[in-house]
């Protein structure tokens, strides 16, 4: 058949931590995601407000890039303590 | 017209070339089993794969049509890059390690982890494909675009010299070379960008972008004129005269009037004020019922259809001013807030046997262009326009996690930990570029720079613009991204073929080495097929066609993936049917949308659907046919004797 990995992988009791973990932060950055569409389609004019000499647009859409990468930081970092601790 | 070759740059392209070529061989050299072709072994290292997933996934897309969108339609453009990146959560959160855990050499082995399924390795394989030749249309038509200026060669040729190398790039070492020159690319399409963007900062904003004094940007002229007694118009300036009918010809009825002046015709723009009518000058391509084409009523050659983009008034702290001189990236874009740029409208109109695209200039504030609405229908838009909208941010969220040539990178990692931490790098790379597209596209749309026939090529444009070395460096880069993308989507479809169909679907058994050369010889046929779609799609943003690719992705893939990891009851029969409906929801919808119409050479508004993005339908669709079906073949037996009956 050919399936499986590539690579022999050990094993990881950390799995199921991390797959719910992932769920969590997905729905958080899923809202996060769908508010900036909602507001475009619902009242695209409040993209146009100027906070600290910006557009919301330009806030809300560095915002999403930024929080992307925070994100994604703290969910590897909580991953490697439960690999740490879980597969010891 | 707006560009001509250099050698420098000529011999910078093929200095790429010749490296990428010679990496290759020197990778294929190591690459004699199926693991070294299809999965690089599995051994690269986190960061080298994080960096190369930035290479595959900034394409021309990217590259190209995301900075020639903001460079053309403000924040509409970056609202891809968005979506872009937001996909890559997905991808992070629910679907690296599983990918990783589940699979060998292709997302379909994954999906058929469970099961051994002929029909899940059919329709996976089938999906990948298709998914694959879609992704490589706009790089294609990217490859196309950047070798007009660069080489002085038509777009065909482009397309021919990309389809060639990358086959030869594929067909020798697969996966590793694959992932090496994406690395080197995307470490390269990095630091280059954030020279043009610092460049773009230190020259900052002048309402006559005169590229740094080295080219002086064409005013746009405006006459003024009265209608007499008679009906007839009368421009002040009397080297221009009105047709009788101007009022009531193709032009009239549409906004314009066209003035013949010496002998050559031109097109402007007519605006109606209490001071009168004012005509402003536009930019036309005519194309004559014999095929040939006149850019502002004369040859492409003779340099008559001049390069856009510039401010009409400029603003800082409230105070006109003419140039703001070097700024910081916030004080930039608060400067094109407060200011009035020239963006520019495009009409079809049909004269006689004559095809007219009219180009014509749309003052427009600062703060409209730096929020959604310029090409999005989102301020009091119909149902539709919402519709449009929102399938298209849906599409780009969820296509990236579903893209085969981004799944496959998952095995090229020693790890489940690895493949996270790599996904890590790539949003980091990924963020980064994408921040600096916003100031490439705006840099664009103010220095004069643009082909308003052909947005693509905005970027590259804007680094010709501090010299022809930043051009050609750019511009190579700028190719080599498409190599790369191109090679990763290659390496997907011949392990489509060779891997899923051949050796797992029909059970031919091939041997180590033969599973290698089938994916080769695959590799050759897609790369053919790739090299004739590449053509025909001419003229398109290349991020726009990707939009599609990234519908029948997110279409035909993520709902099998998703249900697979998180719904129990998934049976591989509902697999089988999610990407069948994805599929044929997505490609069908798409086919029967108003763009496609135009490329048939209909009217748009005749296509049988208003909305060009599917993804709103055909993703729900295929998650109810993943459900609807799994529950119905619950109990049929077990799973795993699905692989026997099928």
């Amino acid at each position: 058949m050919g399936h499986g990995p590539a690579v022999k992988l050990g094993k990881d009791n950390a799995q199921a931590y991390k797959s719910r973990l992932g769920v969590y932060l997905f729905i958080v950055y899923t809202l996060f995601y769908a508010g900036f569409i909602a507001i475009n389609s619902i009242k695209p004019s409040m993209m146009e407000t100027v906070i600290a000499g910006q557009t919301f647009a330009v806030i809300y859409g560095f915002a999403l890039i930024v929080v992307a990468f925070i994100m994604a930081i703290i969910y590897n970092s909580l991953c490697n303590a439960a690999e740490a601790r879980l597969n010891k | 017209m707006i560009y001509t070759q250099s050698p420098l740059a000529i011999g910078l392209f093929f200095a790429f070339v010749i490296f990428v070529l010679g990496l290759s061989f020197y990778m294929a050299r190591r690459t004699t089993s199926s693991e070294g072709y299809y999965a690089a072994g599995g051994n690269i290292h986190w960061f080298v794969n994080g960096i190369a997933f930035a290479g595959d996934y900034l394409s021309a897309a990217s590259f190209l049509g995301i900075c020639g969108m903001i460079a053309t339609a403000g924040y509409d453009g970056w609202m891809y890059a968005i979506g872009y990146l937001a996909g890559w959560m997905v991808a992070l959160f629910l679907v690296a390690e599983p990918m990783k855990r589940l699979g060998k050499y292709t997302f379909t082995d994954a999906l058929d982890s469970k099961f051994n399924s002929k029909g899940i390795q059919l329709m996976a394989a089938i999906s990948t494909l298709v998914i694959s030749v879609f992704y490589l249309i706009p790089q294609m038509v990217g490859a196309g675009v950047l070798v007009q200026p660069l080489l002085g060669l038509p777009h065909w040729v482009g397309v021919c010299i990309v389809g060639v190398v990358v086959t030869i790039i594929v067909a020798t070492a697969g996966m590793a070379s694959t992932t090496y020159v994406q690395f080197f690319k995307g470490g390269l399409l990095l630091v280059f960008t954030a020279i043009v963007v610092g460049g773009v900062l230190f020259r900052g904003l002048s309402t006559t972008p005169d590229q740094g004094g080295t080219k002086d940007y064409h005013a746009f002229q405006t006459l003024t004129a009265q209608v007499a007694a008679d009906g007839s118009l009368q421009v002040n300036d009397p080297a221009f005269a009105a047709a009788a009918n101007w009022k009531t010809d193709v032009y009239g009825t549409a906004g314009f009037v066209k003035l013949v002046s010496n002998g050559v015709e031109s097109v402007w723009k007519m605006n109606e004020g209490t001071a009168g009518i004012q005509l402003e000058e536009t930019l036309t391509v005519n194309t004559l019922a014999d095929g040939t084409k006149l850019y502002n009523g004369a040859a492409k050659e003779d340099g008559k259809f001049f390069a856009v983009g510039h401010i009409k008034e400029l603003k800082v702290n409230g105070q006109d001013v003419a140039q703001t001189g070097a700024v910081g990236p916030l004080a930039y874009l608060s400067a094109i807030k407060d200011s009035t740029v020239v963006l520019w409208g495009k009409k079809y109109l049909i004269d006689g046997g004559n095809h007219v695209e009219v180009y014509y200039q749309k003052p427009t504030a600062g703060s409209r262009l730096l929020r959604p609405g310029l090409k999005f229908k989102v301020d009091n838009a119909a149902p539709i326009d919402k519709f449009n909208f929102i399938s298209l941010m849906l599409a780009l969220f969820c296509g990236t996690a579903a893209l085969p040539h981004i799944l496959i990178r998952y095995y090229t990692v020693p790890s489940q930990a690895a493949a996270r931490k790599s996904t890590i790098v790539a949003i980091a790379g990924i963020g980064f570029f994408y921040i600096m597209t916003l100031f490439l596209g705006l840099g664009a749309m103010t220095n004069g720079v643009i082909n308003i026939t052909d947005n693509n090529m905005s970027a590259p444009l804007l680094a010709l613009s501090f010299g022809v070395v930043l051009f050609a460096v750019i511009s190579s880069i700028a190719f080599a991204t498409v190599l790369g993308t191109v090679s990763g989507l290659i390496v997907a479809a011949s392990g489509a073929v060779a891997h899923d169909l051949m050796d797992n679907f029909l059970g031919l058994h091939m041997t180590d080495h033969g599973k290698v050369r089938a994916g080769k010889i695959a590799a050759v046929v897609v790369g053919g097929i790739a090299i004739y779609l590449g053509i025909i799609f001419e003229g398109m943003n290349v991020s726009f066609l990707v939009g599609w690719a990234f519908a029948v992705a997110a279409s035909a893939n993520l709902p099998a993936i998703l249900m697979l990891l998180f719904w129990d009851k998934t049976t591989s029969k509902g697999i089988a049917a999610s990407i069948s409906v994805g599929l044929v929801t997505a490609l069908g919808l798409i086919l029967i949308s108003p763009d496609m119409w135009v490329r048939y050479g209909l009217l748009p508004n005749d296509a049988p659907i208003a909305f060009n993005s599917p993804a709103l339908i055909s993703i729900p669709a295929s998650f109810i046919a993943l459900v609807v079906v799994s529950l119905l073949t619950q109990k049929r037996g077990a799973e795993v004797t699905e692989g026997a009956e099928a």
